[in-house]
Parts: C-alpha cells; structure tokens; sequence
C-alpha cells in the first residue's frame, strides 16, 4: 500500500521569539528556519526582531547583526557581501536571490528567510549542494579545443565574438535559478536545472571552443535538456540579472537547427 | 579531550585555499602527476579572487605602445617604494607574458582589442618610459577580471580531475620535531570529522587577513588564516605593518570600485569640485600609485575638503563618460554603485573612502614560493616542506605598497612558480615518515578548547572591538602616540579572548566555531600588524608616519619579519631587501625619490 503521509521532519514548527532588547522606532521581525540534524527535531522558525536603525541595509546586515548579538548558533554561507561570490544565496521574502543583494527597504512586513528551495538542508540555510556542483562538471564547462593557439600567444577573437558571451559568464553559480525551477524541483536528478545549461551554453558560444557538437549531442536528452518547460522562474530570480531560460532556448535552438 | 574521529590522507602534495594561487598551484601539480590535496574552507569559485576587479598587469603590448616587462619592473620597484625585492619583481613581470597567455589559452574570457587581442587599459602607477607616460598595461575582462579568472581556473583544476576538501577548514601546520612541514590538520564542516593530510609539500594559499579592519573590501572570510598557522609554527610573518588602502571604497558598505574606472577616465573631487590629485601627482594624477591617492584624500578630508553632510569623503566621477563605455567596460561597478549607494554612474559621482584592501606583508618567501626565515645569519634559510603563495605570501614583489593588477599577477605567476617548484624537488609517490601522536594532540587540544569555550563574551564583540582598534590606530597616517596607545589596547582585547563564549556545540557546520577560530587567527596577526608598524620609524609607501615623515634607506631600507609566541609575546629581526636582480637582462633600479 502506498503511504501517504509526510515523511519525518517535514512540518515546520513555530520557534523561539527573540524580542527587541531595546526600544526602536524602526522594528522589524526576521522570521529564520532553523533546523539542525544533531537532534531529532523538526524544522522551526525562529523570530528575531532587530533595530533597523542600527542595521546594515542589506538582508544579510540582519543574518550578521542577529548572529553578532543575538543568537551565534545561527549558520548561513555568506563571503564577499557584495553579490560576486554566491555565497549567499537563499529564499527571501518568498523569491531566491543573494541576501547580501537584496534590500531590507523593498520588503514589506516581515522578512522569511528559508534556505534555497528543495534542496537537502545541511543546517538552518545551509543547503547541499552538492548534487549542483556534480551536475555543473558533467557538462565539461572548460574550454575544449584541438587545434593550439601559435606558441606563447593569445587565441584570437573579435569583440563581436566575445560580446556572444557577455550575460553568460558572469554568473556566480549561486544556483538561485535552479532551485526556483519547478522542473528541477521533480526531476533533480536528471534534468541539469538552468544554472548548469547557461555554464553549457557559455561554452558553445564561445568562438574558441570546437566542440560544439559534442557539447550538443552530451545534451540531446529528454531529461537533461528537454525538462525544461520554459516557465522561466529562473531568469526572474537570477539576482545577477542574467537569462539562463534565454541560454536554454538558444540550446534547443541549435539542437533542431543541425537536425 | 574529545574523541575525535581522524581520516587520514597522503598525497605527494597539499595544498591549502582554493584562489586563484590556490588554484593556479593545483593545476600545475596535478597536471604535472603530482597527487595533489586543494582544501578550501569556502567552494573555490567563491573565494576572494572572485572579486577582483580591475585586470591583470602584462606588458603584452596589445596596445601598440612598445610596453616591455622592464617598464613594468621599473614601476612595480618604484610602486614598492623600494622594499620590494628586485629579483622576485624581475622573475614576475618577465614571467607575467607567458602566464597571462596561459591564462587566454586556458579560455578567461578576457575582453578584446578591434584586433581581437587582450584588451588592456591603464592603471594606477604603470607607465612607459620609466613614468614618462600612463601605460595600458591592465588585462581585463570587463571590470570582473578576478572572476573570469578564478572561473576558468576551476574549470581547468575540473578537466584535470583535481582532487578537492570543499569547506574544509585548516586547523594547523603539522610541524615534525625538526620543524619541518609534513602536512596540515583541517576540520570538515560538513560532518564534524578531523582529516589529517600528509604532504611532502604544504602550500599555503590562503589569501590576505582584511577583517582585522571594521571597514575592508575584503571579504568575510578574508581571515589570514594560513599566515596565524604560520605564526602558531613558531615561524616569522614579514613586512605586517604594509596595509594598503584602497582609494576607493563605497563610503559606508565599503565594497571596492576599481582603480580601472579611473584608467577608463573617471576622476576625484573635494568639496570645491576641484580635481586636487593634479596638485599632488601632477603627471600621474588620479592614478597615482594607491598609497598616495589614498594619503592624498585623506590629507583633502583632514582639511575640511570633504564631501558630504560631515565632510568625510570624496567624490569620484564617471558621469563625463560615454554610457556606452560604461556599460562594456565598467559594467560591475556600475551596479555595484546602483545596489550600494543608489547612484547612477551616469548621471552622478559616487561616495568613496580610502578602505582595506591588500596586506603586503605575509609569510616570506623565495620566488620559488618556498618559505624562508632567519636563521642566525642566514637571512634565507628555506624551511622545509612549506611554501606560500599570493596575498598571504611576502615574496616581496609589492614591498611597502602594491600596484593594481599586480595581485592577480602575483597569484598565477607565483602559483604556477610552486608548482614547476614542487614538480621538480618533490618525489611522486614518496612514503611519508609516522608523526608523534603529539603533535595532532597539541592542534586539537586548541581546537577542543574554543569547541567548548563558555566565557560570556561572544565572538563578534571581540571581532568589534580588534577591529575599531586597528581601524583607528593602523590608520593611513599613524604616529608614534597613536600607535603606542594601538598596541596596547589590542593587547589587552587579545587577552579578552580567554573569556570568549560559543553558543554552539554542534559538529555539524558549527560556523560558531570556525567564526571563533577565525577571530583567533585575526587577532595573533592584528598584533604583529600594529607591533611591526609600532617599530618601523620611518614613511615608506603604505606605512605613513607623521613622525618620521621620509623615507630612510640607511636604517629602514628592510623588512620586518617578526615572530609570536603562544603568550602573544613577540620578537622581531629584519631581513635585507635584494636590490640585485635575477639575472642581467635588467639593470638593479638604484632607489629615488617617488614622484608621479
């Protein structure tokens, strides 16, 4: 018989309230998820209301200030603090982006903070990412080509050439796109997600690499290539301001060109 | 003590940070067979490389200008205010071509010329002639040049099959009973487990300690930790007091907008709107080496020439430039400007301050990446086992003040150094001789004791308070008053340490800890920072002391190296700086005046 319930640790629970210490005329309540595999405990939310006045701008100013004076045991991946690195992603205010990017003035009422959506959660907004990065070294994202530039210099290419890869490499494999992606949400395992297909279409861009085809044939798959269903979460979400679905569809593009 | 579970790895090498030197270093050695270990506390793409900006310093001469290395050497002395060392400058700007090219060839989508060559622009202190006129000398890829960079590094470590410890965090050096190097302990965040690696060689690749600053356009993880082991190995870091500050860093968020926006034409203004750079570099102007913009603008804000509400910054300008310019060749900042400050670059200038941006010092080295001490007379004497590279190394190829681009050059140039290095000295395959239980004990015993700290002062109070003391008396301008009363109060903030309180006890992915460990680390180089700048009475690049307002080559043309012991105790010596060059394709560049 199939069985139809949850399956353990699923519901989320209501937390601990850390209440302002001092007076503010500027509050604002941080709902955090919190979950740690050390206990047998269910996922929770905690609340911590903080000063606004006495805080950085960004949502990641608030992760910092409440793991600073609040609450240490708080964990969230977090680096450069300026949107280059990708450290930071996770779910804010119900939309994936870099906390260090996004704006505590654009979010009306409180701030939810989840970790990056379907994933396996190593601890609070700590996500496993571990699958992703599999994923991104199976589409061989190197430069792969057999003839050699002369000895000691340079490939050529033309600035329009180079222009053909501009909104492609400049992604920071935050992976914010693939896990707002329904299609990957079901097919994870299979379908490579849109952060790893543009990395796949940097490369058959790119003027200097020659092995489009087989870059192609890699991707003719029903799963790895076509779960895509062009709902395009991910170009809404990518806090970079890049177009994985619009690298996607120039993929599918060449894939019935050379038919 | 805990019982903690230890795995146990051999390879013939390991290497520690995955930057771009990091980076650089485990390809060559995995590419030339060597079994190589690459742990990182961070995934690599996310370490700091990435935020690098600007571009990559190689006289290629894309640019039809008849640029040589040799200018590029000329400037990089004169930049280094003549500490830094000739031989290690000359093997740099000569091996920067071949490596850049290397760089293209490994597919850095470097922006490009009409001829479809590396674009190159200009950047502060790199001239032609011997500072007759700027250079564009500065490779880019657009202004995320570090990205581009550390991206494609990655990918080819990925092609090679490198093998990496991702957020891993190195505990301390494993240092046999003859005090050579035999490998690292690190601990694996994602489970808790300690993992003990064996290397013929450790390179240490762990990058610049900006957080000791409250205001740094380093990253947070930008902790030293690699040069605090260095420190805990009862071995000297050199030249601590050099910290350079960067001209422009958003006043307030203190995230970097490069130097190259100045090469692409932008300029600063006072409060009066006057372009004051020209009155103190008159041929170089805006880009001037990063010390002097830096001092200058200081100088300007000191004298009530500031902008702002409290006058308390400058104003930097790219309004005057085509939007179109912008948009191909700044395209980061000018985000960066919007999300930031709220400006947009096209219609107004934005808010900056000289900000943390670079440790010169670090743990001395050859050009070989090898590491070296003191030892007696012996002022090279190369401590086996052990190599360092990139910001966390003082090879010294920036002596008292770093040139733009010249960091990217730095950690590929000296990462593939260690690797042709190890390539040739180390044995593949080599046995690895048993270690005395004790010295893992020692490192876990520390490791145990911050596990387990229940003072009542939390990590991020200790962190403000060594960091408002560093910010305030290892400023841009420093005095003899000023520092004295610095060394003192990071002293005693030092000591408070004992009291430290963490709240979580988890093995899993305790960021309470490695926070802890990090402010650890943080502090024993805050202390040889502010010690070193203490002793050193004279102004040399990044080092200004409105005491000792010159430069003095007779008694200070040296570096420091200084050693801490475990009660924060420390000693001092200093090593010669090598005026000689590496061969005689080049003159020595006898010592001048700094005039831009």
């Amino acid at each position: 018989m199939a069985e139809f319930a949850l399956p353990k640790h699923s519901k989320i629970v209501k937390g601990i309230d850390y209440p302002l210490q001092s007076e503010s005329e500027n509050p604002k309540k941080v709902n955090v998820y919190r979950w740690s595999p050390d206990d047998d405990e269910n996922p929770r939310i905690d609340s911590y209301t903080i000063d606004l006045d006495d805080c950085g701008p960004m949502v990641l100013d608030a992760l910092i200030k409440i793991k600073q004076e609040v609450d240490s045991s708080l964990t969230f991946r977090r680096s450069c603090r300026e949107g280059i690195c990708g450290s930071c992603s996770m779910n804010i205010d119900g939309t994936n982006t870099l906390a260090c990017l996004k704006s505590i003035e654009d979010i009306k009422g409180d701030i939810n903070i989840y970790p990056l959506p379907h994933m396996d959660v190593v601890k609070d907004l700590v996500p496993d990412l571990t699958k992703a990065y599999a994923q991104l070294t199976s589409v061989k994202p190197w430069l792969q080509s057999d003839s050699r530039p002369e000895e000691g210099k340079s490939r050529k290419q033309s600035p329009e050439q180079r222009e053909k890869i501009d909104g492609l490499w400049e992604c920071v494999l935050c992976f914010s796109c693939t896990t707002s992606c329904p299609s990957y949400w079901w097919n994870g395992d299979k379908y490579l997600g849109p952060a790893v297909l543009l990395q796949a279409y940097r490369w058959i861009a790119d003027s200097r690499d020659e092995n489009t085809e087989e870059r192609l044939n890699d991707l003719e798959d029903t799963f790895k290539l076509y779960r895509c269903h062009t709902i395009m979460n991910c170009t809404k979400t990518c806090p970079k301001g890049l177009n994985p679905a619009k690298a996607i569809g120039e993929i599918k593009k060449l894939q019935l060109e050379r038919k | 003590m805990s019982e903690y579970e230890i795995i146990d790895h051999e390879h013939d090498v390991v290497v520690v940070g995955a930057g771009g030197a990091g980076l650089r270093a485990t390809l060559g050695m995995v590419s030339g067979g060597l079994k190589t270990a690459c742990i990182t506390k961070v995934f690599p793409t996310r370490s700091h490389t990435v935020a690098a900006q600007g571009g990559i310093g190689a006289a290629l001469n894309n640019m039809g200008e008849n640029d040589s290395w040799q200018f590029h050497m000329y400037d990089t002395v004169k930049g280094s205010d003549w500490l830094g060392d000739q031989d290690a400058i000359e093997y740099m700007c000569k091996e920067a071509i071949p490596s850049v090219t290397e760089l293209e060839n490994f597919g850095v989508p470097f922006s490009r010329t009409e001829e479809g060559e590396v674009y190159q622009r200009p950047f502060g202190g790199h001239t032609l002639d011997y500072g007759k006129k700027m250079a564009r000398r500065a490779c880019a890829a657009a202004d995320r040049t570090g990205h581009a960079i550390l991206h494609t590094l990655y990918q080819q470590c990925l092609k090679h099959k490198a093998e990496f410890f991702v957020e891993y965090i190195a505990l301390d050096l494993l240092m046999d009973d003859n005090g050579k190097c035999v490998g690292v302990l690190a601990l694996c965040m994602d489970d808790g487990k300690i993992h003990r690696f064996r290397g013929h060689q450790t390179v240490l690749a762990t990058g610049g300690y900006g957080r000791v600053y409250f205001s740094c356009t380093s990253a947070h993880t930008c902790t030293g930790d690699g040069n605090a082991m260095v420190l805990r190995a009862g071995l000297p870091l050199q030249d601590m007091e050099f910290v350079q500050f960067h001209p422009t860093g958003v006043y307030g968020a203190g995230v970097l907008i490069t130097e190259g926006s100045r090469g692409e034409g932008g300029y600063l203004t006072n409060s009066e709107g006057e372009r004051f750079m020209e009155r103190y570099a008159p041929t170089a102007k805006d880009l001037a080496s990063r010390d002097v913009v830096s001092r200058s603008m200081t100088i300007e804000i000191n004298e009530g020439r500031g902008v702002g509400p409290n006058k308390d910054h400058i104003f930097m300008h790219l309004e005057h430039i085509d939007p179109a310019t912008l948009h191909m060749r700044l395209p980061g900042i000018s985000e960066t400007a919007k999300i930031f400050c709220g400006v947009d670059v096209t219609k107004e200038p934005i808010p900056v301050l000289p900000t943390v941006h670079y440790n010169m010092g670090g743990i001395p080295t050859n050009y070989n990446g090898e590491v070296v001490t003191r030892k007696g007379n012996d002022q090279n004497a190369v401590v086996s086992g052990l190599m360092a590279i990139g910001e966390a190394a003082c090879v010294s190829v920036h002596g008292a003040n770093r040139l733009g681009t010249n960091s990217l050059l730095d950690i590929v140039v000296f990462g593939r150094a260690a690797a042709q290095r190890a390539l040739k000295i180390v044995e593949k395959g080599a046995s690895h001789a048993p270690l005395s239980k004790h010295v893992t004990d020692k490192i876990l015993a520390r490791l145990d004791k911050m596990r387990y700290a229940k003072g009542d002062v939390s990590v991020g109070e200790i962190r403000n308070s060594m960091q408002n003391a560093m910010q305030k008396h290892a400023a841009v301008f420093r005095s003899n008053s000023s520092m004295n009363e610095g060394v003192k109060k990071v002293d005693k903030i030092a000591n408070s340490l004992d009291g430290v309180g963490i709240k979580d006890r988890s093995l899993i992915f305790n960021t309470d800890l490695v926070e802890a460990l990090e402010l650890e680390n943080l502090m024993q180089q805050a202390i040889v920072t502010i010690k070193s700048a203490d002793q050193r009475k004279e102004s040399r690049g990044a080092h200004s002391h409105e005491d000792y307002p010159d430069r003095d080559d007779k008694d200070w043309m040296k570096h420091t190296i200084m050693w801490l012991n475990e009660k924060n105790k420390t000693k001092i010596d200093y090593r010669d700086v090598h005026l000689n060059t590496l061969t005689n394709e080049v003159a020595s560049i006898p010592p001048a005046a700094r005039v831009y």
